[in-house]
């Protein structure tokens, strides 16, 4: 019988208290437990994190790359979403 | 309408990264899986010289270091399975390609360990050429593999550290000790200048691996780059590299060095070096004894799967 190799999952480290948790790679587990084990085995041997969250890769629903322009062009063209977009006097302070 | 092919030419040529889902020609993912392999199955390979130490480490203190060096290794050949994986192949076909010999490894790890000296040698010449390879990788085109160098790079310091350190210390002991560390460096020298690959002339991959922007130096600008850097290193240690040709150039501004043995290397990578077979008959052994336990972990996470659901 062929072997079955250990579900993928996507670890997530946050770096310190005050940061986002951050992707910083994959490994292989049984489970989930076994997941946050061994991403503190290979992810933080030097502190790099303060905790960690872990994700079935299979879990995981992107975004395609294939639809980029689509799928990200309604935020293009709204330049008035930025501050830079209004004109305000350089006289006036605080702003 | 861009055509797939001139998206990524240009985000290559931007030295933008390409990201695992993006769409790439088929030798750039063929050539990455193969250097990223390669990667991942020396770090783990290059877990067994050193480790051959590990139970016989003169004190406590080089214990602790060596075994943190070694644990290491294993942390960056999964960092780089890691990345591999993005390309679409899985753990456990790369395994068995090594197993197969169908992928390489680093031909430097098929020397052996044969006195405490190699220890401080491997951190100092070997982890040292290979900080010359990596560092320029962490630019590479791809992005998983970069950030997977750029993780190794920040760890790899701590290596050529602790073994130039090592080598110093025993440089300080006795007549012996010096000795030891002397005869170590001859063994390891040319080996170590191997690691760079075959000279340009003979690299028939480089060209194209550099416009793809997998590479960034040529081989035999990095072996010179570490040459360079080696010099005033083996100097301040006292200990004389093992090649008659070698000296300043005020010309070039480098170093001249001799030629290395390229037939011993080809020799070697194509498996005749002297621990080839070891290195593999272990690594499977690994592999195979470990069976048991990946079938147990797996059908005691199914069962405690269905425990929690009834």
């Amino acid at each position: 019988m062929p072997e079955t190799e250990w579900p993928l999952w996507e670890v997530f480290v946050r770096g310190k208290r005050g940061l986002n948790h951050v992707h910083v790679g994959s490994l292989h587990a049984a489970d989930d437990e076994m997941a946050v084990r061994h991403a503190r085995d290979v992810y933080t041997r030097r502190n790099e994190g303060v905790s960690i969250w872990v994700v079935r890769s299979t879990d995981v629903t992107a975004s395609s790359p294939d639809e980029k322009d689509p799928m990200f062009a309604p935020s293009g063209d709204k330049v008035y979403r930025h501050p830079t977009f209004y004109a305000i006097p350089d006289d006036v302070p605080h702003m | 309408m861009t055509t797939l092919q001139e998206q990524f030419d240009a985000t290559v040529a931007h030295s933008d990264r390409i990201e695992p889902r993006d769409w790439m020609p088929e030798g750039y993912r063929k050539t990455l899986v193969r250097q990223i392999a390669q990667h991942a199955h020396s770090e783990i390979i290059g877990m067994q010289p050193e480790g051959n130490w590990l139970t016989r480490a003169p004190s406590l203190r080089r214990k602790a270091i060596l075994l943190a060096k070694v644990q290491d290794e294993a942390g960056h050949g999964l960092y780089l399975y890691s990345a591999c994986e993005t390309l679409g192949v899985s753990r456990l076909e790369l395994t068995e390609m090594l197993l197969a010999g169908a992928q390489k490894y680093s031909s430097i790890f098929n020397y052996p360990t044969l006195s405490y000296a190699d220890v401080g040698t491997i951190g100092w010449l070997v982890d040292g050429a290979a900080i010359c390879n990596q560092v320029p990788l962490c630019r590479t085109s791809y992005g998983p593999y970069g950030r997977a160098m750029v993780r190794i790079c920040k760890e790899e310091s701590f290596h050529q550290r602790q073994g130039y350190e090592l080598l110093t210390t025993m440089m300080r002991g006795t007549d012996e000790q010096r000795a030891m560390v002397q005869e170590s460096v001859d063994r390891f020298w040319w080996p170590a200048l191997m690691m760079f690959g075959p000279p340009d002339a003979d690299s028939p991959n480089t060209v194209q691996s550099m416009e793809w922007g997998i590479k960034r130096n040529t081989n035999d600008d990095l072996r010179q780059r570490f040459v360079d850097m080696s010099v005033p290193q083996a100097e301040a240690l006292g200990v004389t590299l093992p090649d008659p040709a070698l000296r300043w150039n005020d010309e070039r501004g480098h170093h001249d060095f001799g030629e290395p043995d390229w037939e011993e290397f080809m020799a070697v990578v194509k498996g005749n070096g002297p621990c080839n077979a070891q290195r593999i008959a272990h690594r499977r052994r690994a592999h195979d004894d470990g069976a048991w336990v990946r079938e147990a972990a797996l059908a005691f996470a199914e069962r405690s799967a269905e425990e929690s659901r009834a």
